[in-house]
């Protein structure tokens, strides 16, 4: 049944770095078309769990499955570098530092996935691109380089590179942390969109309020461990974990 | 001040120049070509190539480049290695000035923030493609300026080939000082032959570096 296998699996995920356990047996779920938002204090290994999903993080433990592949597997040299190439293709991965290639044209930028891994024609390449580009609300600036952009705007064409692929899943890695907060809302508007389109998004994030908007689910961490998840009127409103409310408390009095 | 002496040696001068010029430009090339290499060892994934590149680098940059060419150019015949000293010089200050690019060009590399590399492997792009496409091409740009200053250390430096017979620059300035017991003239024109050279070199590294600034 298709239908019912999970879009993304973490199953007992462990992380150490030398002696600091980062990720201490996580396991997590997430269906096709669901938003997942991930909260929790800086250092509780909520990145380094997105990124272990994408194996920018590889994990000491436990297993990563992307629609019934699984990322992480026993594979060595070429043969792993050939699996994980062709399972990254089908993520995609935004960052707080956006990471536009800064010698590349913003439809450069979003054009060289589908060109070089996928073997598109550079012509509907670019049609694709100015369409997801109109899409993020930056037809206008196709032939910019990014030095030119805004850092919201930076956010977004970052997001249409990933959408470029096709990706099966959206990992938003604290999409909005180094943004201006008059930019914060432009890059949340479109993952929004992307929220009513059904893309099955991670969002690992700080935003309480955003996350209580667009999350299906919200799953706080702390110290390595999943805490606590549920509906965000759950978590937000009657946390059961003591926590989850000192962490709320905090946050919402900051 | 003797000016007349000094007009009398300067074409002969200049085609010394010539011979600085044409030694500078070969071991650039061949130091460039050995730099790509050993940098491309020293960042690579096996061990044995690791250690390489460090020997290497270690070894060239951690003794004299005058003894160096003196083991090659006296040395080598001992080992069955005979060159001619032009040949010699130019071996022996590209392997030289190819350690010191190296970790010129290995500098550039890693000094390209690592996030460019995660957002190229992403959104799957190899190990290799990541490098020629993404890290490269904006590496390219960084290592500009300090290879620039590696060429005009190079330039300067082929002076020492001197000392093996190759009738550069600085031979002929010592051959016409036995002659004419005029060192500061005849030093003072191989000075401002050199200075030239190295301007001229100076501004080629500046027109390169404008050409691939980036946006």
């Amino acid at each position: 049944m298709t239908a019912e296998r999970p879009m993304v699996e973490v199953k007992g995920a462990r992380k150490a770095y030398g002696e600091l356990q980062v990720l201490k047996g996580i396991d997590l779920s997430v269906a096709r078309g669901q938003i997942v938002a991930i909260i929790g204090p800086s250092g509780s290994g909520k990145s380094t769990l997105l990124r272990s999903i994408n194996h920018l993080e590889t994990l000491n433990g436990g297993e990563v499955w992307l629609d019934g592949v699984q990322v992480n597997q026993a594979l060595r040299g070429q043969a792993f570098e050939r699996h994980i190439n062709a399972v990254r293709q089908q993520m995609g991965m935004v960052f707080q530092h956006f990471n536009l290639f800064p010698h590349l044209t913003v439809i450069e930028n979003v054009t060289m996935g589908p060109i070089i891994l996928k073997g598109m024609a550079k012509v509907a390449a670019r049609e694709l691109a100015v369409e997801l580009l109109s899409k993020v609300g930056l037809a206008e600036k196709v032939d910019a380089y990014p030095s030119r952009l805004s850092g919201g705007q930076k956010q977004r064409v970052a997001i249409a590179r990933a959408l470029a692929m096709q990706p099966k899943v959206m990992l938003f890695d604290e999409a909005t942390s180094a943004l201006d907060p008059e930019l914060v809302d432009e890059v949340n508007a479109v993952m929004k969109q992307l929220a009513a389109e059904h893309m099955t998004m991670l969002i690992v994030t700080h935003e309480m309020r955003f996350a209580g908007e667009v999350a299906d689910r919200v799953l706080f961490m702390d110290g390595g461990v999943v805490v606590e998840q549920g509906a965000p009127s759950e978590i937000f409103r009657e946390p059961k974990q003591e926590r989850t409310r000192t962490f709320l408390k905090k946050y919402l009095a900051a | 001040m003797d000016f007349s002496l000094v007009q009398r040696v300067f074409p002969f001068f200049v085609e010394a120049a010539w011979i600085t010029i044409e030694i500078s430009a070969l071991s650039l090339a061949l130091g460039l070509m050995v730099a790509f290499l050993v940098a491309a060892a020293k960042m690579s994934r096996s061990l044995p190539l690791r250690m390489f590149g460090s020997a290497y680098v270690s070894l060239f940059r951690g003794t004299p480049c005058l003894i160096q060419l003196f083991v090659l150019y006296f040395g080598g015949p001992q080992i069955g290695i005979n060159l001619e000293p032009f040949a010699a010089g130019v071996i022996g200050l590209g392997l030289n000035i190819g350690a010191y690019m190296a970790e010129a060009i290995r500098g550039a590399i890693m000094s390209v923030d690592r996030g460019q590399t995660e957002a190229a492997r992403s959104i799957g792009f190899s190990r290799s493609q990541t490098m020629r496409k993404v890290v490269l091409p904006q590496a390219a740009r960084l290592m500009i300026r300090p290879l620039g200053v590696n060429a005009v250390a190079l330039v300067k430096g082929s002076a020492l080939v001197s000392t093996i017979s190759v009738v550069e620059l600085t031979y002929t300035a010592q051959r016409y000082i036995g002659s004419t017991y005029k060192p500061f003239e005849i030093f003072g024109v191989a000075a401002v032959l050199y200075m030239l050279i190295v301007y001229v070199v100076a501004r080629i590294v500046d027109l390169i570096d404008r050409r691939y600034a980036i946006v």
